[in-house]
């Protein structure tokens, strides 16, 4: 309550200029401690430190053709720019697997998550159950889940091919990771597996933010399911929809310590995306080229982000 | 009636699909090879710890559990001690300066882990924090420092400004205020962020795969993934693993479900 006389005298402030003094020397036991300029200090200065610098250290490194360990480097321009989009097929190949990738988990994970959120935005006793069985792989390792999928993909002792057998499908037997032409879409499987649950609850917690009236209303208007869907749920969920997807986004850019556990260190070419290549290029020493690599990289992601707000225009509604 | 066998219908397959697969390496976690290849979905003929101890007593993986008991017991509450220092002082502070530094520290969910991992890996060098836990500690601290400031800061901004005023009145200094009222009051997102941070530190890989040489300073990811190498199509040994990786996150979801919820989605919803 105590608010509201403050802010009127901050408001009146400007136009009674000579009181001004006399009103602030009241307020002083609300003026601001210089003590506490201290206390954010730990923070900025490792974020400072071990954030910021390196970071644009990344590119004066990107610039040259260190090797990490020789004293004495040359300064190259742009060629390792230039290298990594034409002379290295291993890193277009790369670019190339993780947008597809980024676009297959997108796509799959946002419908999916959506879908088993409308499924279960009611609060009932199985719902609850269900949300928190369907979230329960967000908080396995990766590694992890990684290894319970090569399980299930492995061709010869694998889980997918036993249910298969079980019930008749041999015809439907792979060899999943083994098949280059699929190996990626199997692995967004996982992917949309170990994070739908997550991005389903970002959608729960949209869902229910919509007033239970306007679908009553709707109703007696005579508007059929699609009709409601189209012109309640999905303009209300568009906040919920650009938080999944971008978050979606850089989760599967990101899919490096996934990559490495299903397909090994280093993957296969078929599996190998951005930041597993620049590892490898790390590993092999060319730290220069590895940064100038994960400058693209962190570009792209940049990119990608931007590029979605501006095609999906999600505009927040009902906030 | 045809919606709701639907709705039914896919609910069912999928929590199958959740269900089957953990079960599987439940069970196959105590069987042989063999056993598992013969019937994956059967009860393993019995409760015989082999596999773990092999995994605890051939590979390390013991002394990685510890290893990571020690960097995430460190981490969680480091990043959260200063993470809420800086979005105390951000809620109190006015003007252009709060705004500048909420920005500087938060500006950094936007660089990835690859992006500045090589100078890192240089700095690290030099400063003698390569194959070392208190490097990644560190490394830890940095990366998820942002987003902890991101969701405390954001939180303790809401905070009514008269409480402070009126413990300001009272003669009480800031470090008094930041204890006392501050802390207490934002316990909700602290809890949520404390999980998320458990989460993501108790899973990393990327730091301990760039920083850790010797084995014995291996944390239980990087441990699983080089034990997966050796040892390619021992599943039941692997699954022993992935259990021994999981149990602590596990017992905690069990128990701590709805805040688990909360504190993954503040990070999916703010990040």
């Amino acid at each position: 309550m105590s608010i509201h006389p403050g802010t009127a005298s901050e408001r009146r402030a400007p136009d009674t200029h000579t009181e001004t003094g006399a009103k602030k020397r009241r307020r002083s036991p609300t003026r601001v401690n210089p003590a506490l300029y201290l206390f954010p200090l730990p923070a900025v200065a490792i974020i400072a430190f071990f954030l910021v610098m390196p970071t644009l250290q990344a590119f004066q490194y990107a610039i040259t053709d260190w090797n990490g360990f020789s004293a004495a480097f040359n300064y190259v321009g742009l060629d390792n720019f230039i290298r990594a989009f034409t002379k290295d097929s291993l890193f277009t190949n790369a670019l190339t697997n993780n947008l597809k990738f980024v676009l297959l988990v997108v796509i799959a994970q946002t419908a999916f998550s959506l879908i088993l959120a409308l499924m279960l935005t009611k609060n009932s006793r199985g719902s609850i159950l269900l949300r928190a069985l369907f979230f329960f792989p967000t908080i396995l390792s990766s590694v992890s889940v990684a290894f319970i999928w090569k399980f299930i993909y492995d061709p010869n002792f694998g889980l997918a091919n036993a249910v298969l057998g079980t019930v008749g499908l041999d015809a439907l037997q792979g060899s999943y990771l083994g098949n280059n032409a699929q190996a990626l879409y199997w692995v967004a499987v996982t992917q949309v597996w170990f994070h739908a649950g997550q991005m389903m609850v970002v959608y729960i917690a949209g869902l229910q933010s919509i007033p239970r009236e306007l679908y009553e209303a709707a109703e007696m208007d005579g508007a059929g399911k699609w009709q409601q869907f189209k012109s309640i749920t999905w303009p209300f969920v568009a906040p919920a929809t650009s938080i999944v997807v971008a978050y979606t986004t850089v989760q599967s850019f990101k899919a490096f310590d996934l990559i490495l556990g299903i397909a090994g260190n280093p993957p296969k070419s078929s599996l190998d995306i951005l930041s597993t290549r620049i590892y490898s290029t790390f590993a092999n020493s060319e730290f220069g080229y590895a940064a100038a690599q994960s400058i693209i990289f962190m570009a792209m992601i940049a990119l990608v982000t931007w590029l979605q707000r501006r095609l999906l225009r999600l505009t927040p509604k009902g906030e | 009636m045809l919606a709701s066998i639907t709705r039914r219908g896919i609910l069912a397959i999928y929590a199958v699909i959740i269900i089957v697969p953990l079960t599987v390496v439940g069970f196959g976690s105590f069987k042989s090879t063999q056993e598992l290849f013969a019937g994956p979905f059967s009860l393993p003929q019995s409760l015989s710890p082999a596999n773990y101890a092999e995994v605890i007593g051939g590979q390390d993986l013991g002394s990685s559990f510890w290893n990571s008991v020690i960097v995430t017991a460190v981490s969680v509450p480091l990043t959260l001690f200063l993470a809420s220092l800086a979005g105390y002082a951000v809620s109190r502070l006015k003007g252009f300066i709060s705004w500048a530094i909420f920005g500087f520290l938060v500006l950094g969910m936007a660089i990835p882990a690859q992006a500045n991992m090589v100078p890192l890996y240089v700095l690290f060098g030099r400063l003698g924090l390569l194959d070392n836990l208190t490097g990644l500690i560190l490394a830890n601290v940095v990366s998820t420092l942002p987003i902890a400031v991101f969701i405390l800061g954001g939180f303790m901004r809401t905070l009514p400004r008269e409480l402070y005023e009126a413990s300001s009145i009272d003669g009480t200094g800031p470090w008094r205020t930041y204890v006392s009222i501050a802390l207490p009051l934002s316990a909700p997102s602290i809890a949520a962020a404390a999980i998320f941070l458990f989460v993501i530190h108790w899973n990393e890989l990327l730091y301990p795969l760039l920083f850790i040489q010797s084995p014995g300073n291996r944390t239980l990811p990087l441990a699983l993934l080089s034990f997966q190498g050796e040892f390619q199509t021992n599943y039941p040994l692997l699954f022993a693993g992935v259990i021994l990786a999981s149990l602590p996150v596990v017992v905690a979801y069990i128990f701590l479900q709805r805040y688990f919820v909360a504190g993954i989605t503040a990070g999916a919803s703010k990040g």
